[in-house]
């Protein structure tokens, strides 16, 4: 089931995205009408006029989704499920020309050999200026000149068709001609072709890691997938031609010659360090100039002419033969669209870090799955489920080992023949270190739960700790003046601040975590406590003094109770704050929970994965909220109103 | 039940910053016996409040004292029953629970509570509300609670500040004629803080008239009136022009001493 649904998500999103425009344009509709009912009878800033209006969240959800849709290139998979493949055989294409275009002033300005020739020449008279205050006596300095203007010269024979040798001419007419002919070959369109079973076969876009299956699944496909394979052995031979003009042969030889002299007299001159490095640095220097005008790779402008405009056709070619490929990619795929690397196709622009919403879906449900063996869960951790748990281990958690220690007698000695007779001490220590069985019972398991539970039992013992001593502080003295600076120096520095300290103490299991969350829980507990309890009217303390109360009655029947609001309200914003941290803390060290699914999935760069924990943080906050305002409805309704 | 007296009470606050001092309260002497009913009346800052403070036993006096019979007042007790200006009830409690805390806080049995609850909601017209939140009561119901509250503890001595300074004009009439009712079933002694001359009139069977600076007692009245009460319209009673001689008297008086210290500052 959970497979079919992953398998068709294209279809499920086909279906889910005309009633979302259907819910977007009638809640239009709807909340217009309705708003023209009511608004009337209030006037502009009422604060009336804010209550009900469910049909404008209608509105603001179906909108935020499709948006979401679009820019995830949801609707395009939706409606054109085989454009991805499609546009991934013309970015082969487009792979395969890019050698050539490299050179060309397509997509970009210059000629590559314009931008060569001009660089060179730019670094050549660099170095004349530089000629004469380096460390050469005036007739190698003279020499250095020569070799310069020399070296210009090359440039100035590459750059002229005159000198380019019958041979290089006819190879690059040779690559025009084979570049018309592979545009005439896309527009003839796919004639007897088909696409081959094994990419029939593939994952469809978007069920796999690979993303974008890349052989051709459509006949269009296999035109371009064609035409790709036949343009990279174009580029190939391209690549290998190489400008050596015989005026520059000559030329070359004699320039590395005087290179190679004036590097010997480098090397046997008797010169201080400081010299030797400047006079070698600056021969380094020319000849490097000089080794890249040797490998031809300046030709003259008009010589590839032939080729840039045969690169034009191609083009031009290659775009009619998208046909209506390309209105689906400029309406429905926004961005860049589809590019081929190495080995595989990618979605570029937002759809690249924004995943589709059937795949955030789908790879929830993959986590949420806890059949482990099947591919569920995490890191081989369900991301909610249950286990059982042994009663022995909680035990041996709360009983310390030192118990069986102090207690009276020694421990067993083995026998003389050899057997070891368990005595009562023997039998403690097996219980404090959970190493009994007493039974196991079932308990919620998982990544979420992990996370879960670090923040209530934090909270838990915050709460249990923070607000007695917090009321106490609100009545006393003493509890006020010595804990309020423990408090508030710690207080203001921000949890985070705190983690990598606590972790190294605590560990980056349970209990480092859950000392930071309490640290950050118990101080809000605290303030929240006293400012209640400070709060509290007088005239109530004095009519329960009036009415006979002692002292610890007051404390929990007139004060606790009336800085219960001011309390609740610190749970609410505790759980907030202690949620946010443990995000961190995770993402920082463990190796569970739903910070370190979001970190591990970050060093990965899997945007679903990502998405997926911030969507089940969201929800889970929304949740913690609900929570605490039916909590706080339910047991303070005195609020605002004493 | 016994006599509420008071034996050169003083009271003189002393500021922290400036060492300057204020007589709140000098030399003041009265005995109240048992079933009396007193009303305080004065310009504000005259150390009414004060004074009710000290007999309830929430500041310690700073010279004399005060007793209840021989027993000198040490701190708040139950057999100083109080009511406040806004009832100061706990609106965390039903009307119930805020009627028997008194009750509760002693340990007594909840069924013998409830009892006692009803009896003392039936006697200030509270019947019925026993489940009630106080915080969705009015003004005057929340006051007739705090009486309850105050009267289920059985006290020998009510003190009442202001009771009724926050209730409308129409409520308040109907609420000094239940304490008026209460005074008279309950013979309870009751000392009233107020500062509305006509009230400290209706209400007062003895009637002290406070001066400020420093707080004393400037002159005591005693009144037919809370007599004439129990029987007889409140507004029939003031329509009796011996009622609006003592009012137009009592109200000069107070003006003369709000002038003097106006002009003194």
């Amino acid at each position: 089931m959970l497979d079919w649904l992953s398998d068709n998500r294209a279809v499920i999103a086909a279906i889910i995205i005309p009633i979302l425009v259907l819910a977007f344009v009638w809640s239009i509709y709807y909340g217009r009408k309705q708003d023209r009912l009511t608004d009337n009878d209030e006037v502009f800033g009422d604060p009336v006029r804010t209550k009900g209006g469910w049909y404008w969240a209608v509105c603001g959800v179906s909108s935020l989704f499709l948006i979401w849709f679009y820019f995830s290139w949801g609707v395009g998979r939706a409606y054109f499920p085989e454009a991805a493949n499609n546009m991934c055989q013309v970015a082969k294409l487009e792979e395969s020309v890019g050698p050539i275009k490299a050179s060309l002033p397509i997509g970009s300005r210059y000629y590559k050999s314009t931008l060569l020739a001009g660089r060179n020449a730019d670094q050549l008279d660099e170095l004349q200026a530089q000629l004469a205050s380096t460390p050469f006596t005036d007739a190698e300095k003279a020499e250095l000149a020569e070799l310069i203007d020399q070296t210009n010269t090359l440039i100035a024979n590459s750059s002229d068709p005159a000198n380019m040798s019958d041979a290089t001419r006819e190879e690059l007419s040779g690559i025009a001609v084979q570049i018309i002919a592979l545009s005439q070959f896309l527009d003839a369109g796919p004639v007897n072709m088909s696409p081959t079973p094994e990419a029939l076969a593939q994952p469809k876009w978007g069920t796999t890691f690979t993303e974008i299956p890349i052989l051709p699944r459509t006949e269009k496909g296999v035109l371009f997938d064609t035409a790709a394979t036949q343009a990279a052995e174009i580029s190939g031979a391209f690549n290998k031609i190489r400008n050596q003009s015989a005026a520059n042969d000559s030329l070359i030889e004699d320039t590395q010659a005087r290179i190679e002299a004036l590097k010997e007299i480098n090397e046997s001159g008797d010169f201080d360090e400081a010299t030797l490095a400047a006079r070698e640095d600056y021969v380094k220097a020319v000849e490097r100039i000089f080794r890249r005008l040797d490998d031809g790779l300046i030709f003259p402008a008009a010589a590839l002419e032939e080729v840039n405009d045969a690169v034009a056709v191609l083009d031009a070619s290659a775009s009619s033969a998208q046909g209506s490929l390309r209105i689906a990619d400029a309406l429905f795929f926004p961005g860049p669209g589809i590019v081929k690397s190495a080995t595989q196709c990618t979605e570029q622009g937002s759809a690249r870090w924004l995943p589709k919403p059937t795949d955030v879906v789908a790879t929830f449900g993959r986590l949420a799955n806890p059949d482990l063996e099947n591919g569920g869960g995490y890191r081989g951790f369900p991301l909610l489920w249950w286990d059982w748990v042994a009663v022995a281990d909680v035990v041996a958690f709360f009983v310390p080992d030192w118990i069986a220690d102090v207690w009276p007698g020694e421990y067993a000695r083995h026998g003389s023949d050899g057997t070891i007779e368990p005595n009562f001490k023997d039998k403690l220590l097996a219980f404090a270190t959970g190493d009994v069985n007493l039974g196991h019972f079932p308990m919620l398991d998982g990544h979420i739960w992990d996370s879960l539970f670090r923040v209530l039992v934090a909270l838990g013992l915050g709460i249990l700790l923070g607000v007695p001593l917090g009321l106490f502080m609100g009545v006393s003295k003493f509890f006020k003046s010595f804990f309020d600076p423990l408090i508030e120096l710690y207080r203001p520095v921000p949890p985070l601040a705190w983690a990598p300290l606590i972790l190294t103490i605590f560990g980056i299991q349970d209990d480092g975590k859950i000392f930071l969350l309490f640290m950050v829980a118990f101080a809000i507990m605290v303030i929240s406590a006293r400012t209640g309890a400070s709060g509290v009217q007088l005239s109530k303390i004095r009519a329960s003094h009036s009415l006979g109360a002692t002292d610890r009655q007051i404390m929990w029947t007139v004060i606790f109770p009336n800085a219960l609001p001011e309390i609740l309200t610190g749970i609410r914003i505790a759980v907030g704050v202690c949620w946010g941290t443990l995000v961190a803390a995770e993402m920082l060290a463990g190796t569970t929970g739903i910070g370190f699914i979001e970190n591990i999935a970050r060093t990965v760069s899997d945007y679903e994965l990502i998405w997926v924990t911030i969507l089940i943080m969201g929800v889970l906050g929304l949740v913690f909220d609900l929570i605490m305002r039916w909590v706080i409805q339910k047991t303070i309704p005195w609020r605002g109103m004493g | 039940m016994a006599d509420l007296i008071c034996e050169n009470l003083n009271m003189t606050f002393t500021n922290p910053q400036t060492g300057g001092k204020v007589e709140a309260l000098k030399d003041i002497n009265f005995t109240l016996k048992k079933g009396e009913l007193l009303s305080v009346l004065g310009p504000s800052g005259c150390g009414k409040t004060t004074l009710l403070n000290a007999i309830a036993g929430f500041v310690p006096p700073t010279g004399g004292h005060a007793k209840i019979g021989d027993k000198v007042i040490e701190g708040p007790g139950v057999e100083r029953g109080m009511v406040f200006q806004q009832g100061a009830l706990f609106e965390w409690l039903s009307v119930s629970r805020n009627v028997d805390y008194g009750l509760r806080m002693r340990g007594q049995d909840p069924a013998q509570n409830q009892k006692e609850v009803d009896k003392w909601l039936e006697i200030v017209g509270l019947q019925g509300f026993g489940d009630t939140p106080t915080y969705q009561l009015s003004g005057g119901m929340q006051q007739r609670v705090a009486l309850a509250r105050c009267l289920i503890n059985e006290p020998d001595v009510i003190l009442m500040d202001e009771p009724l300074g926050a209730l409308d004009a129409l409520t308040r009439e109907k609420m000094q004629s239940l304490v008026l009712e209460i005074w008279k079933e309950t013979g309870k002694t009751i000392m009233i803080i107020t500062h509305s001359v006509e009230e400290a009139l209706l209400l007062g069977e003895r009637l002290f008239v406070m001066a400020p600076r420093p707080g004393r007692v400037h002159k005591e009245y005693n009144l037919p009136f809370a007599e004439r009460g129990l029987k007889e319209s409140l507004r029939e009673i003031k329509k009796d022009p011996k009622f609006s001689e003592v009012r137009e008297e009592i109200l000069t008086m107070i003006w003369d001493m709000e002038e003097e210290i106006m002009g003194r500052a």
